[in-house]
């Protein structure tokens, strides 16, 4: 029978023929990765090894990344500690994946990974994050962990009792129209598929549109596949996936490339139709709560936030400035910026981004996680309502239960910049 | 597993976000996570950390519990004040999060208890006392079950390291 790309990825990874939806495998992990919540994995780790008279010793520190950006630079002295702690692991298990709070190489962990071509087809990548899912983008099959699952693959270098996921097949026809990106088109899937529709299971993206996309859009799209609750995302990689690794990832050596099976076996077929698709809104307090920008515009926002691993890259900081070039953000209403790494930070800066974004009155920040699950700049008042290119709307989210976020595409963020109220791009393009 | 009783009812969809704010990630220790448990809910919060809450209370929730990040503060701030989670269906990383820290946790896709009901665990079901009904659970899969049995992540890890390492 035919198998899907992550079940014939995962067969590979195992060695063995055929690898079976539901069946559980532990296949080796080509890349670990874990952020600031390192320091957890670490207290973890060294439990493992607690009474065995081994010594706590990673199995791969070529095969392990850590990226400081939920809290940079560090917001307390916990922080900081923390981060003093993963230091000093770092240096003594050798890791050389490391990513620290630096202007010339550091980042947000789901724009390090792919830019530094950390990311391969066919690779088994896990991290302490859920938006892991990312790295599908490069044929990757990459979900999120536990820091106690990440102390285990640190200490045996497999994954434990991974059950095969079975996959919903995504075919995006036709092109996306003028105005509706990547944001959009993921943001009505989820909506379609509901918070837990791909529980479980692993979302395989084809079609016209996904052909034509670049990474930056299908990097957004498996992303925010976890927000449907998928395992995983995946694009099964093509000649834009050479491309990117080849031309931006720095990438050299030979690359695993192959595709699912002709005759594979999928739990579900969902067909869009991309020409049709307009701009979409996540509103509060969910990510599956999508609608269409014609029945929320007009919305009054306090805050607008453009940027975080779903929508800081280099496309998404030029179409802001295209959009804020020598007009002006609403009085009332404050705009920042994050740019997902400092590689995009300086080539907007280079490209006059960051200046245009700056003089319209947006306020352009480091690279980080920042307001993105509220706990480095950018909180929001009681009452206030922010609109942001991020991933996620749940209550509390940006740092106050008692504020509301709605998601939405970096051109809508842009837009609605202009005019302080949710807003159709589509008029300012 | 012994009765008790349900000490908070929630809906659908209750991210990690609720359980666990962003906010105090930068705590991670299991010794300490439990203060910032559903520190948004502000009375629950409060009714914890006063042990006003007994050990071996029930929450009983909707859909998708535990959706969102794989912050495992969730699972162990509320392993800290030893309540069993009975949640229809959890989100996949909570789910593996719960059974590698030893946090209780139930499938029980029917469930429906009101706060204050006293509720069983047995034979495969969960019996609300308080109505007489009962509701299947959905086992685990085999391969999680064996880490429940070595009694969490860590002393099943242990164990595979001392084998590989011949001892």
């Amino acid at each position: 029978m035919g198998m899907t790309y992550v079940q014939k990825l995962l067969a590979r990874a195992c060695g063995r023929p055929q690898a079976a939806v539901g069946e559980v495998v532990e296949p080796p992990v080509s890349l670990a990765m874990s952020h600031e919540n390192g320091a957890l994995v670490i207290n973890q780790f060294n439990e493992i090894f607690k009474g065995t008279g081994l010594e706590p010793k990673v199995w791969d520190p070529s095969r392990i990344a850590i990226i400081f950006d939920h809290r940079v630079p560090a917001e307390s002295s916990k922080t900081a500690t923390n981060q003093k702690k993963i230091r000093e692991f770092i240096q003594k298990q050798g890791i050389k994946k490391f990513h620290d709070i630096r202007g010339d190489s550091g980042g947000i962990c789901h724009q390090i990974l792919p830019e530094n071509g950390y990311v391969r087809p066919g690779m088994v990548v896990v991290g302490t994050d859920s938006h892991t899912t990312t790295h599908g983008a490069l044929g990757a099959f990459a979900f999120g962990i536990g820091a106690t699952e990440m102390a285990s693959v640190w200490a045996l270098g497999n994954i434990l009792n991974v059950e095969v996921p079975g996959t919903i097949k995504v075919v995006v026809k036709g092109r996306l129209p003028r105005g509706v990106y990547a944001k959009d088109l993921i943001l009505h899937l989820v909506g379609k598929l509901t918070a837990e529709g791909a529980n479980f299971k692993a979302i395989e993206f084809h079609g016209e549109a996904i052909r034509e996309m670049p990474t930056s859009g299908r990097l957004v799209l498996c992303n925010m596949t976890v927000e449907a609750g998928a395992t995983a995302g995946v694009v099964p990689p093509d000649e834009e996936t050479q491309r990117y690794l080849r031309e931006e990832a720095g990438v050299t050596d030979a690359l695993d490339l192959f595709g699912p099976d002709a005759d594979a076996v999928y739990d579900q077929v969902v067909e869009i139709d991309a020409a049709r698709l307009e701009p979409q809104i996540a509103c509060p307090h969910t990510v599956d709560n999508v609608k269409g920008i014609g029945e929320v515009a007009g919305k009054k926002v306090q805050q607008i936030v453009v940027g975080s691993c779903t929508n800081g890259r280099l496309d998404d900081l030029e179409v802001a400035a295209k959009i804020l070039k020598g007009k002006r953000v609403a009085d009332g209403t404050r705009m920042l910026v994050f740019p997902a790494s400092w590689r995009i930070y300086s080539d907007a800066l280079r490209m006059g981004y960051l200046r245009d974004l700056v003089q319209a009155g947006a306020v352009v920040c480091n690279p980080g996680c920042g307001p993105c699950l509220g706990v480095h700049q950018g909180a929001l008042a009681d009452g206030e309502t922010a609109l942001a290119t991020t991933n996620r709307n749940f209550k509390g989210r940006m740092g106050n239960p008692n504020a509301e976020v709605y998601l939405c595409s970096t051109a809508v963020a842009a837009a609605s910049a202009l005019t302080g109220e949710i807003s159709d791009p589509r008029g300012v393009l | 597993m012994a009765t008790g009783k349900v000490v908070r009812k929630l809906g659908d969809d209750v991210s990690t976000d609720i359980i666990y704010p962003g906010r105090f990630m930068a705590t991670v220790l299991p010794t300490e996570t439990p203060q910032y448990a559903f520190a948004d809910d502000a009375e629950f919060n409060r009714k914890l950390k006063a042990k006003e809450i007994a050990p071996g209370g029930f929450i009983v929730a909707g859909k998708n519990f535990g959706c969102g990040s794989s912050r495992e503060q969730a699972a162990s701030c509320i392993k800290g004040y030893e309540l069993t989670v009975v949640a229809r269906h959890f989100a996949r990383i909570f789910l593996q999060n719960s059974i590698n820290v030893g946090l209780q946790m139930v499938i029980c896709p029917a469930i429906e208890a009101e706060e204050g009901h006293e509720l069983e665990v047995r034979e495969g079901k969960v019996w609300d006392l308080t109505t007489g009904k009962s509701f299947a659970i959905e086992p685990l899969p085999k391969a999680r079950q064996a880490i429940i049995d070595a009694g969490g992540l860590i002393p099943y890890a242990r164990r595979l390291v001392l084998e590989r390492a011949g001892r």
